[in-house]
């Protein structure tokens, strides 16, 4: 117990610097930590859900039908008698899912993809970038309709439809990269002593292209959580019996002519708040990587 | 090379793109599902009524001939000068139906609200954006780009929403759907918008009710739309206005806004062109969401009520219309783009 | 009708404030051509742009005058700025292959310069006063109708002057008007900006780190240092009696065609870093006649008579002391 006491206190001592060092960073750097603190609190309050919400958020009849926000009901109820909050605290978990696996999916496929296509170069990469273009141009909402509708709702399935919409833009910035490392002359110096091709690629390579990859990662996530929200709104998301924002979000529609704004307004905000997070941490990274002008 | 070489060379190599688009949504949506037919009943019908939907709409056919009857029907001239459309087959609820007629009536709607969103989206971004860049560092450049990244984070439907309840339901200034009001009947339909239809038939009634329809629509769409636009031009304006003819002009006298506009700007706009045809991939995305929000009869709002019907040759006509669509306004950039820079052509 | 007096012009950076024009003082009458000679970074070019207040940010005038015929523009309205320049004073940029609007057609910059400054112009005037001064730069009348990148970078540097002379300015100030062009071009160039100040009897300060260009053209010569105007004489008294350490070494590394057996002379060291420049005078780490007492105080501008003034103890015998 007490060697794992210290192995956790050894990370954050390394962490806690390395957060502060933002700070110094200016904006940008505030940028990523305000995104990184937006995220963390939604996971955690994703996570200790369970343990925290008053109610059971599928359970309806818990109050009175459609009531607005009360001190027993902080955030109001639906037209089903769930309790919004606890609704609220449980409903971040399908689109944090949608986006990690999209996100997983991206990286495993398109990162690999795009280092062989640059590195190995030629004829293969030429192909491979026609047929990336291809799928980059289209409007990635109308391929993830296409995929959703043909494989039917679900975490995995929205993710995959995701994915596909994504993949073109990890496999580009990464291909770009690696083409203008390959020409450096440290990656010849290595070839000529006669270093094999793999681990030139990740020993040399692939670490430089880090910076890009995380920065369009964050962007992914960002694009994940409104794509699954869109999904849901037609109708493709997943069922009805898992708590989602997306899903209260649609639905809240119903109660608006009536003037019940409290079924729409909690979850919009939420999904909101964490796609800005995600947005906040790319655009902060992206800037300090990537110095922008100075006077 | 000149105008006319590159023309040709661009227009030969859409075609492998076509192709490609085409395989593609043939292998999504006949291939993956497995049996479409099937899915579209859901497992509730009689084999025999699914031997017979699948015999009417050619499934029953081996896939090659499948694959090679879909590209035909697409690219089939003839077909498409007879009736107006290319052939997409038929739809799968109604099967006397053609994909292709039915995709065609809802399409000018998408496009007069892509047309006006795009606009929008331009104008409020790059005038936020030279402001932002004229500014630099300051509190309202600050905001400005706060402005632009926000947009992008707010879901469209959201915001659809949001503004429907303000000015249609509140304020009850705007109709919150439909193209023109049910009591008004459309104009005549030469280019299928509404609003230039209704100028051309020159009644002045007949389009105010069409723009009334078409703010709020266009305008979420534009807001959306907008923040790309904002950080383009500032970033592309910050560079332009540091180069030497600009600080140039300046030491000729001119006044800043000819300084700004006729000099910066003009230099800086050329990227803005080209990412106006790259965003209207993303707007025929997002018309999706907004055409759902706003009940607005087209392209995207097909797709939806199709994905409900299951209507699966419907959604990949409609699908194809799309990629289509896209290719062909990326072809048109470029060739614009090559218009406008001769630098390029090289 | 150009008089400046103790121009002080700084750079407030991040990483510190540059000194980059340190009291410079000098006067200009009509017809008179000044040449600013310095290595890069010793601030001409910043002079040259206080004279229209262009300096960039962050640069700021913070001490001086700058008369313009009688009137100080240093603290002038930007409004009024404005109208001087173009119209008063004219300034020729460096690259000409970057001074000109891309997408404008060459008559277009001319028009707009003419209307800009008087309004009422009719469209026609304007173009006829466009092929004038086309024509005394020796461009043909048709290619108005060209963009820029269809001339060349002399061409372009011809246009360039044309746009600063149309208004017939008082002052034109030439920004290392051959720098970016090959020898032969330079020439012509050179005698075009002779030839248009003797017939618009114009004031030229013309900038350059060629102490040759500028022996040969101009009526006197500011030499700059870190900023600093170290030696300030007329162009024949310079050469034939330059006094301070720095103009010497340029006089002497300006190669002689003449001599075969020379060997190419260069001043040793390298310019300050003018964020931390050396204390007492700037020179001394790289002057071969600096004493102990250059280090510690900076020298006073002395005057050595006939007109000719130098910023260093050497000149102590031989004059007094001017600040």
């Amino acid at each position: 117990m007490k060697e794992e006491n210290e192995t956790r206190q050894s990370i954050l001592a390394r962490l806690i610097p390395g957060f502060v060092s933002l700070t110094k960073h200016g904006p940008s750097g505030w940028m990523v930590i305000i995104g990184l603190a937006i995220v963390v609190v939604i996971v955690v309050m994703t996570a200790i859900a369970p343990w925290v919400a008053p109610h059971d958020p599928i359970k309806s009849n818990v109050g009175p039908l459609a009531s607005p926000p009360s001190w027993q009901f902080p955030m109001g109820t639906t037209a089903l008698g769930q309790d919004m909050l606890s609704r609220i605290l449980f409903g971040g978990s399908t689109m944090l899912q949608v986006s990690a696996i999209s996100v997983l999916i991206c990286f495993v496929i398109g990162v690999p993809l795009g280092l062989f296509s640059a590195y190995v170069g030629g004829n293969l990469d030429k192909t491979f970038s026609l047929i990336i273009d291809a799928v980059y141009a289209f409007p990635g909402l109308v391929i993830a309709i296409a995929i959703a509708a043909v494989l039917g709702p679900g975490v995995v399935n929205m993710a995959l439809s995701i994915a596909v919409v994504y993949i073109p833009s990890y496999f580009r910035i990464i291909r770009s990269q690696v083409l203008s490392i390959k020409e450096l002359t440290y990656v010849e110096a290595a070839k000529s002593i006669g270093a094999k091709w793999h681990s030139i690629l990740f020993k040399y390579i692939f670490p430089n292209v880090v910076p890009s990859i995380v920065t369009v990662a964050t962007v992914n996530f960002a694009d994940a959580v409104l794509t699954a929200a869109g999904l849901t709104f037609i109708g493709l998301g997943v069922s009805v019996s898992i708590p989602d924002w997306g899903y209260d979000l649609t639905k809240g529609r119903e109660l608006l002519s009536n003037g019940g704004w409290w079924v729409i307004t909690f979850p919009g905000v939420m999904i909101i708040l964490l796609a800005l997070g995600f947005t906040f941490i790319g655009e902060g990274l992206s800037e300090l990587l990537n110095p922008k002008l100075q006077r | 090379m000149g105008l006319r070489t590159y023309i040709i060379t661009r227009i030969i190599l859409t075609i492998p793109t076509l192709l490609l688009l085409l395989t593609a949504v043939f292998l999504i949506m006949r291939v993956l599902p497995g049996d479409p037919v099937a899915l579209h009943f859901e497992k509730k019908a009689t084999p025999e009524t699914m031997e017979a939907l699948r015999h009417i709409l050619g499934l029953d056919k081996p896939l090659w001939q499948q694959y090679l009857d879909y590209v035909w029907g697409v690219i089939d001239i003839g077909y498409l000068i007879q009736h107006g459309y290319p052939n997409l087959g038929k739809s799968m609820q109604v099967t006397t139906e053609d994909v292709g007629g039915q995709i065609f009536s809802a399409f000018p709607a998408t496009l007069e609200l892509a047309i006006y969103a795009i606009i929008i989206a331009v104008v409020i971004g790059v005038l936020l954006g030279v402001a932002s860049s004229k500014k630099y560092n300051s509190v309202p450049d600050h905001i400005i780009r706060e402005f632009g990244i926000i947009t992008y984070a707010v879901p469209i439907f959201f915001l659809g929403i949001i503004l429907q309840l303000i000015f249609g339901v509140y304020l009850r200034w705007l109709p919150t759907g439909l193209r023109i009001a049910p009591t008004v009947e459309p104009p005549v339909s030469i280019t299928g918008l509404y609003t230039i239809d209704s100028l051309i038939e020159g009644n002045l009634y007949k389009f105010i009710e069409s723009v009334k329809a078409l703010l709020l629509p266009s305008f979420t769409l534009g807001i959306i739309l907008s923040g790309v636009f904002v950080r383009l031009t500032r970033t592309n304006m910050l560079e332009t206005l540091r180069l030497e003819f600009v600080t140039a002009a300046r030491a000729r006298g001119l006044k800043e806004s000819t300084v700004t506009y006729r000099y910066a700007l003009r230099n800086a706009f050329l990227p803005v062109l080209t990412m106006m045809g790259l965003q209207f991939a993303l707007l025929l995305g997002g018309a999706v969401l907004t055409e759902t929000t706003f009940s607005w009869p087209g392209l995207g709002r097909y797709i939806v009520t199709r994905i409900n019907f299951r209507d699966y040759t419907a959604i990949q006509g409609a699908v194809v219309m799309f990629g289509l669509f896209v290719t062909l306004v990326s072809l048109v950039v470029d060739i614009l783009y090559a218009y406008l820079d001769p630098r390029i052509r090289l | 009708m150009l008089e400046v007096n103790s121009l002080t012009v700084d750079y407030l950076t991040r990483g510190g404030t540059i000194r980059a024009v340190d009291n410079v003082s000098f006067s200009l009458e009509k017809g008179e051509t000044l040449g600013l000679a310095g290595e890069s970074g010793s601030g001409k070019s910043t002079l040259g742009l206080s004279m229209i207040r262009l300096i960039p940010p962050p640069g700021r005038i913070v001490k001086g005058e700058i008369r313009i015929d009688e009137v100080n523009i240093v603290d002038l309205p930007e409004s009024k700025m404005r109208v001087l320049r173009g119209r008063k004073v004219a300034y020729i940029f460096q690259d000409p292959m970057t001074s000109l609007n891309p997408v404008k057609k060459i008559g277009a910059h001319f028009v707009e310069l003419i209307r800009t400054h008087e309004p009422d112009t009719k469209k026609e005037d304007a173009l006829e006063r466009t092929k004038k001064v086309l024509g005394l730069l020796g461009i043909l009348p048709e290619r108005m109708n060209d963009y820029p990148h269809q001339f060349s970078g002399g061409m372009r540097q011809r246009i360039m002057i044309g746009l600063g002379i149309t208004l017939n300015p008082n002052l034109v100030i030439a920004d290392e008007p051959t720098t970016a062009l090959d020898v032969i071009v330079q020439a012509k160039i050179l005698d075009l900006l002779e030839n248009l100040r003797r017939v618009y009897g114009m004031a030229l300060i013309l900038i350059s780190h060629d102490l040759s260009i500028i022996l040969e053209r101009c009526d006197r010569i500011i030499v700059l240092y870190a900023g600093n105007m170290v030696e300030y004489a007329s162009s024949a008294e310079l050469h034939k009696n330059p006094i301070h350490p720095y103009t010497q070494g340029l006089l002497r590394s300006i190669p002689n065609i003449e001599l075969s057996d020379q060997r190419l002379s260069a001043i040793p060291g390298s310019p300050p870093n003018m964020l931390n420049p050396p204390k007492g005078c700037r020179f001394s780490p790289r002057c071969r006649h600096a004493e102990e007492k250059c280090s510690l105080m900076e020298p006073s501008l002395i005057d050595v008579g006939n007109n000719h003034f130098v910023k260093c103890f050497a000149a102590d015998n031989e004059g007094a002391a001017v600040e």
